[in-house]
């Protein structure tokens, strides 16, 4: 058996990487569909100006999505070929089922969507746009699925395959709706949801910071704010709260880690922040007494599970999950704070004025990203040492004819890369912001475009028109 | 087992249309220094393929997808055996998404040459590559009981692994060549029509050399095809397409000349397909420890399922390819929103 750190550090590195593009376009995405909405409902032309800068961001952060999502789907066969192979029958069905069903979808209408401005009419562009975000929906739907097969697998037998033991599909609804599957997709959605609000409030707020756009960007604030503020509180009180419940049934180990809790008790502490010293097995930090109790079972007494009940080769690296499973809740937190705040301050009727509301609202995307990837973190590195919960182990997966000078070439390659990668896109981004949004078009002009199937297929459309 | 030959087909369709779509897009970007003289070229090009090459591309990840999904064992001993190969085939790929994408973003001369030498060398080598995996695929790789490859990057790069690279990069250059003559004007169409019929010849003669070389292998490809006669009315109308093709484009009738391109593309993945069936990864040492599609599939629980997926799946996205290619049909005209 070979050491699999760096196989372990290169799949981390680029699937954290690749996680930034994926949420950005869910997020995006419905607001692309609310302004499309919303200029085919009144015709103010200044909807269509705002999908038309939102669209050329979105095409950035799709064309990165797809570059890092290849790499993705071909690690788990260059990497961890033991794992390909225990689970192809299962896992590699619902990757290819994303395949069909959401990445063609998004990938064949994305021309549309992206050069639609100029092309088509209200309603067909936001059925072009609808169905590329539909299409982003449906991927994370396929993809949360796969990884939630990992953490609680269900719907399968182990038999002997040609190479050793197998996993194989007993059961596809099992298979699909496994017990963390619809929790987990939920948290996910709403958290995408959220980003997408705070990333569109974040340059609105900019701009009124700078007076610039100052109309456009109190409308994108109008739209962006109040989704914020309902889903932070949301997120908190619904969604990510039922995670501790399910984690508490299913994976027991998990949220014993998460939360550093080592002996099994009632009224079980939640910690808002502290530190898990593993030697000692002691936990220290400020806690809420009772919280987590109340969390998972709704009242105090109820029981939880501690780490003492885990052989300790069954147990994550506890530290590490607790540190970022609260980063995630602490951040989670503080969005509902800056939700209070903003409701606060819109009451007053001082929202676009408030520079330190504004400020607060520039930064606030950075934050929302930074519990995102955290919470994938923590569902991540609270599955080890498993890669198939209670199946196969991650040591026991990776592909045992690389060496380690092989991987550590690639994972220096990706390190190059994914760095140059990250500076041109923030710096993209950055000049797409500072470009603003396009004068709006001409009224008479948006109505001569084509706006039905019938138009576009019965006429040949204007792009190819003007050519003699 | 009449479904493993189903998702053998379904898979060499997938690849196929990767092959065909991508296909010309990367050839595009390799003939773009050769046609292009000016900014405005450069960027009419680069718009040719502007509202497709991203959706062309989601063809590869569904290969991907599917290899994992019906083959897991070809999957995860090809990608894990090919580890260097492939990791060279996500960078230039990545370069290349790059490349377009940020190319026009700066209007200074330094930075666009740059990045469209990107385009032009990461769209060469992601053919060039593809083309080397193939004549590794076809001659076999050593594997072993437990599936696992033991090769090592430079030994990948064989004499007959290099000339079906050089191959795979006339053949797409030649179909991107054909694609630009539909949607490129005045001059830069002019040097475009002058370019294609040498691009067919030169991929004329680099083909015969592929079909020649393959029959002088040890491998006896030709068995294959005499044990089902049938079989050889691919290679046979793949070589009336590349016929078809030729007279097109002597006539300009390029919408004609492009099907026919397509077409050859397909028929030679077929044939490529026949010639291996029911093998799809041969192992050079000892032929019990192939891949075939019978020990290397899913079982028939997951095939069917697989297959439900794809009768849903598939007709949409061929249904919704088409219509995007409609709509986006005719020449190439730029305005605010084009790369």
């Amino acid at each position: 058996m070979r050491d699999v750190l760096l196989d372990r550090i290169q799949f981390g590195l680029t699937a954290s990487f690749h996680f930034i593009f994926p949420p950005l376009s869910l997020g995006i995405g419905l607001m692309l569909v609310i302004f499309g909405v919303q200029s085919l409902r009144t015709k103010d032309p200044k909807w269509r100006q705002l999908s038309m800068f939102w669209v050329r961001i979105y095409g950035l952060i799709f064309a990165m999505g797809v570059a890092t999502g290849i790499v993705m789907e071909f690690e788990f066969g260059t990497n961890w070929s033991v794992y390909s192979r225990y689970v192809g029958n299962v896992f590699g069905s619902l990757l290819a089922a994303e395949g069909i069903f959401a990445f063609m979808l998004e990938g064949g209408f994305l021309g549309l969507m992206l050069f639609g401005g100029a092309r088509l009419g209200n309603r067909l562009w936001l059925f072009a746009t609808s169905m590329v975000v539909v299409g982003a929906h449906f991927s994370a739907v396929w993809i949360i699925m796969a990884n939630s097969w990992m953490q609680t697998p269900q719907g399968y037998e182990i038999t002997q395959g040609p190479n050793g033991p197998m996993a194989v599909m007993t059961n596809f609804w099992e298979v699909a709706f496994t017990p963390s599957f619809i929790p987990r997709l939920l948290h996910v959605l709403v958290a995408s949801w959220m980003l997408g609000a705070a990333m569109v409030a974040s340059v609105s707020a900019w701009y009124l910071l700078k007076q610039r756009h100052v109309d456009v960007a109190k409308t994108m604030l109008r739209v962006a704010l109040p989704i914020f503020c309902v889903l932070s509180v949301l997120q908190v009180a619904v969604f990510g709260a039922q995670q501790a419940t399910v984690v508490a049934e299913q994976q027991p180990v998990k949220l014993a880690s998460m939360e550093g809790l080592w002996e099994t008790r009632e009224c079980a502490p939640l910690y808002l922040f502290g530190w898990v010293d593993t030697d000692s097995e002691t936990t220290s930090g400020v806690s809420i007494p009772c919280m987590l109790s109340v969390l998972v079972g709704f009242t105090p007494d109820t029981q939880v599970q501690g780490l003492n009940e885990f052989p300790a080769d069954e147990r994550p690296n506890i530290n590490l999950v607790f540190q970022v499973y609260h980063a995630m809740i602490d951040l989670g937190m503080l969005f509902v704070g800056v939700s209070a705040l903003v409701a606060f301050t819109a009451w007053r009727r001082r929202l676009y004025t408030s520079t330190l509301v504004l400020r607060v609202l520039v930064v606030n995307v950075v934050l929302v990203f930074a519990a995102i990837i955290a919470g994938w973190w923590t569902a991540e590195f609270g599955r080890q040492p498993w890669i198939v919960w209670d199946q196969l182990r991650t040591v026991d997966a990776a592909s045992p004819n690389l060496s380690t000078t092989t991987v550590a070439i690639s994972l220096i390659g990706f390190v190059i890369v994914y760095s140059v990668l990250l500076v041109v896109f923030f710096w993209l981004l950055n000049q797409k912001i500072q470009a603003g949004p396009p004068d709006p078009q001409d009224s008479e002009e948006v109505e001569s475009l084509p706006d039905s199937f019938g138009e576009i297929f019965a006429r040949r459309p204007r792009a190819s028109s003007r050519v003699g | 087992m009449w479904l493993n030959q189903l998702w053998f087909v379904l898979y060499v369709v997938i690849i196929g249309g990767y092959v065909i779509l991508d296909g010309f897009d990367l050839g595009v970007g390799m003939l773009s220094p050769f046609v292009a003289r000016s900014d405005h070229d450069r960027r009419v090009l680069l718009n040719s393929i502007g509202p497709v090459w991203d959706g062309n591309e989601v063809w590869l990840v569904l290969g991907g997808g599917a290899l994992f999904a019906a083959f897991p064992f070809v999957y995860a001993s090809l990608f894990s055996g090919f580890y260097l190969a492939l990791m060279a085939v996500l960078l230039v790929l990545i370069m290349r998404a790059v490349a377009i994408e940020f190319r026009s973003k700066r209007p200074g001369a330094r930075w666009r040459t740059t990045w469209d030498w990107f385009f032009t060398i990461s769209s060469t080598g992601i053919a060039f590559l593809l083309g080397v995996a193939l004549g590794n695929v076809l001659r076999g790789v050593p594997i072993d009981d437990q599936g696992n490859l033991n090769v090592d990057f430079l030994s990948l790069l064989s004499p007959y692994a290099l000339m079906l690279g050089v191959a795979g990069v006339l053949m797409l250059a030649l179909h991107g060549g054909i694609f630009l003559t539909m949607k490129v004007q005045d001059e830069l169409l002019e040097r475009v029509e002058r370019l294609v019929p040498r691009l067919m010849v030169a991929f004329f003669v680099a083909m015969t050399v592929v079909v020649a070389w393959t029959l002088f292998l040890p491998e006896d490809f030709a068995q294959n095809f005499r044990d089902r006669p049938w079989t050889a009315v691919f290679p046979a109308a793949a070589f009336g397409a590349v016929l078809v093709a030729w007279r097109a484009i002597r006539a300009g009738a390029y919408g004609r000349a492009f099907a026919a391109s397509a077409s050859m593309i397909a028929l030679l993945m077929a044939s490529v397909a026949a010639a291996l069936y029911p093998v799809m990864l041969p192992a050079s040492n000892d032929p019990a420890n192939s891949l075939t599609i019978y020990n290397a599939a899913s079982t028939q629980e997951t095939l069917t399922v697989m297959l439900v997926v794809a009768v849903i799946g598939m007709p949409f996205v061929f249904l919704y390819t088409a219509g995007v290619y409609y709509f986006f049909r005719g020449r190439v005209q730029l305005d605010d929103d084009s790369y």
